[in-house]
């Protein structure tokens, strides 16, 4: 049994908002349904699949009847909630759900404030009395990744700020990134450092905003006008100190994830021409593209040096929308951004100044959680018709 | 003024109110599952590794090396390091580094935990041994 082929992403759509003070966040969920819907050129009243995840004010049963969905016709639901990966695992369960005829077209919806509103608080897992007053944020858990790696691995700060100088280069070209001045390696190194040892550039953007996705059937989508784009593999998987054996922070679930979506394809990361990568901060590229076998485990730093991310001058363009270091991070969620670039790729709607040659094969991965403490990963792997 | 920082009181719960009677003590305990023979943090009922319900509580040495850190050079209290001390028994265990310079802290330094008072039990740290 697979997905490969089984589904389609037939509609996409990014909110072009950045700061959005006058705008709840269930309006920012119906602005990209809407917006993915038009693009899919459907009817709201043919989604017969929601998925959200935990950015959806009230869950899916609020969402669900605040969208005006079509309840006598909708008949499969999952609010699965994995940070900000959530809907590459969301994607991946609708191709198993379109693959099993419970559903044949499904809406998934990310949206919030985390620039102009409040952030909905994290539910505590059993580890709560040890770990929370430690002050485990996102700056740091992903800094605690980054010493360790420097410290095996000897990658550099300067090798760090080439993913950022690369997210630059293609943030110029997108008239909605929130930051659009190319940098330099010296530019990232003289920002401030937040948490050791990641400086200010190091770190992604926080935004309002959100994205949407229409997935379906091959049948559906042929009938439908755009370029046809199907998933062909996908995984995820979940990684967490597990009792304290063996800790291991340089490498994440990507590990996991990543391969059994190769596998799933048919393909190995040597046949990716576009990579949509996760960029929180920059050492989560970095372990994200050895984890998925871009490069060897601790050559990383290498790989990612002297521009090799940069569309037309490095061997895998990566984030050419700028991405969440410099483009947005929606809900400080950037999976769904990663899908919608990817599938902007492969149907060539990229900015002709980033846009990748014959692009046929696109990786999206994410993660969600702290990758210095427990979180989850999800590979997809898209393929041009 | 040195460490005017307030840490939140450990809930608890049944299954873990016993480390925090110990942490009263000044004891620091880990859980040791006697069917597979491995230790594990933060404490459970059920082994973690082998799923037997044959954990004890034993008390650990405090000792141990940092696996990493990172330090948060601004929060609404200040400055605080971050990290990951692998103990003698085995265990890594997340904690804040205190009472030493933050900005000399090194992978493999050795460290001891030492506890800070809460308006409950009090909450293990680490600082250099």
């Amino acid at each position: 049994m697979t997905i490969k082929g089984k589904a389609y992403i037939a509609g996409i759509y990014e909110h072009p908002t950045r700061h959005a003070p006058d705008k709840s966040t269930a309006q920012l969920h119906a602005e990209v349904a809407k917006g993915a819907i038009e693009d899919a050129g459907i009817s709201k009243d043919d989604v017969d699949g929601y998925f959200c995840a935990g950015d959806a004010p009230g869950g899916a049963w609020p969402m669900v009847d605040y969208l005006g969905l079509n309840t006598k016709k909708l008949r499969h639901i999952d609010s699965t909630e994995t940070g900000g990966c959530s809907y590459i695992i969301h994607l991946g369960h609708a191709a198993e759900a379109i693959a099993a005829g419970k559903c044949s077209i499904a809406l998934i919806t990310l949206a919030g404030k985390p620039r102009t509103g409040a952030m909905p608080p994290r539910a505590a897992g059993a580890e709560l009395d040890f770990e929370s007053a430690y002050g485990a944020t996102t700056h740091n858990a992903y800094g605690m990744c980054a010493m360790r790696h420097m410290h095996d691995y000897g990658t550099t700060s300067e090798q760090l700020a080439w993913i950022k100088v690369a997210a630059s280069h293609h943030a110029q070209y997108n008239p909605h990134a929130m930051l659009k001045d190319v940098v330099t390696v010296e530019d990232v190194l003289n920002s401030p450092m937040i948490s050791d040892p990641l400086h200010r550039m190091d770190c992604c953007v926080v935004s309002d905003g959100g994205g949407a996705l229409i997935v379906t059937t091959p049948e559906i989508a042929k009938s439908l006008k755009k370029p046809l784009v199907k998933l062909i593999g996908h995984g995820e998987a979940m990684k967490g100190p597990r009792g304290g054996k063996d800790l291991d922070l340089t490498y994440s679930a990507g590990i996991w994830s990543g391969p059994r979506a190769f596998e799933e394809a048919g393909i190995t990361p040597k046949d990716i021409k576009y990579a949509s990568i996760y960029d929180s901060f920059t050492i989560t590229v970095l372990m994200q593209l050895e984890d998925l076998g871009f490069c060897k485990k601790g050559e990383g730093g290498k790989f990612v040096a002297d521009g090799n991310l940069i569309s037309g001058v490095g061997k895998l363009p990566f984030n050419t929308d700028g991405g969440g270091l410099c483009s947005n991070h929606p809900v400080n969620r950037g999976g769904m951004t990663k899908i919608i670039e990817a599938v902007r790729q492969l149907r060539g709607e990229a900015h002709p100044k980033v846009q990748v040659k014959n692009c046929d094969l696109a990786i999206a991965h994410g993660t969600g959680g702290l990758l210095g403490v427990r979180h989850a990963a999800s590979t997809a792997i898209l393929e041009r018709v | 003024m040195v460490d005017a920082k307030k840490y939140p009181a450990p809930v608890t719960n049944p299954e873990t109110a016993a480390f925090w009677d110990a942490a009263k003590q000044g004891k620091f305990m880990i859980k040791r599952c006697t069917a597979c023979g491995e230790a594990h943090y933060f404490p459970r009922s059920i082994c973690p590794f082998c799923y037997s319900d044959k954990t004890v509580w034993e008390e650990a040495s405090g000792e141990g090396t940092i696996y990493t850190w990172s330090l948060m050079r601004k929060s609404p209290t200040g400055p605080y390091a971050i990290g990951y001390v692998t103990l003698k028994e085995g265990p890594s265990v997340q904690t804040n580094f205190v009472d030493c310079d933050l900005e000399k802290l090194k992978i493999g330094q050795k460290v001891k935990v030492v506890f800070k008072p809460t308006d409950g039990a009090p909450l293990p740290f680490f600082t250099v041994a």
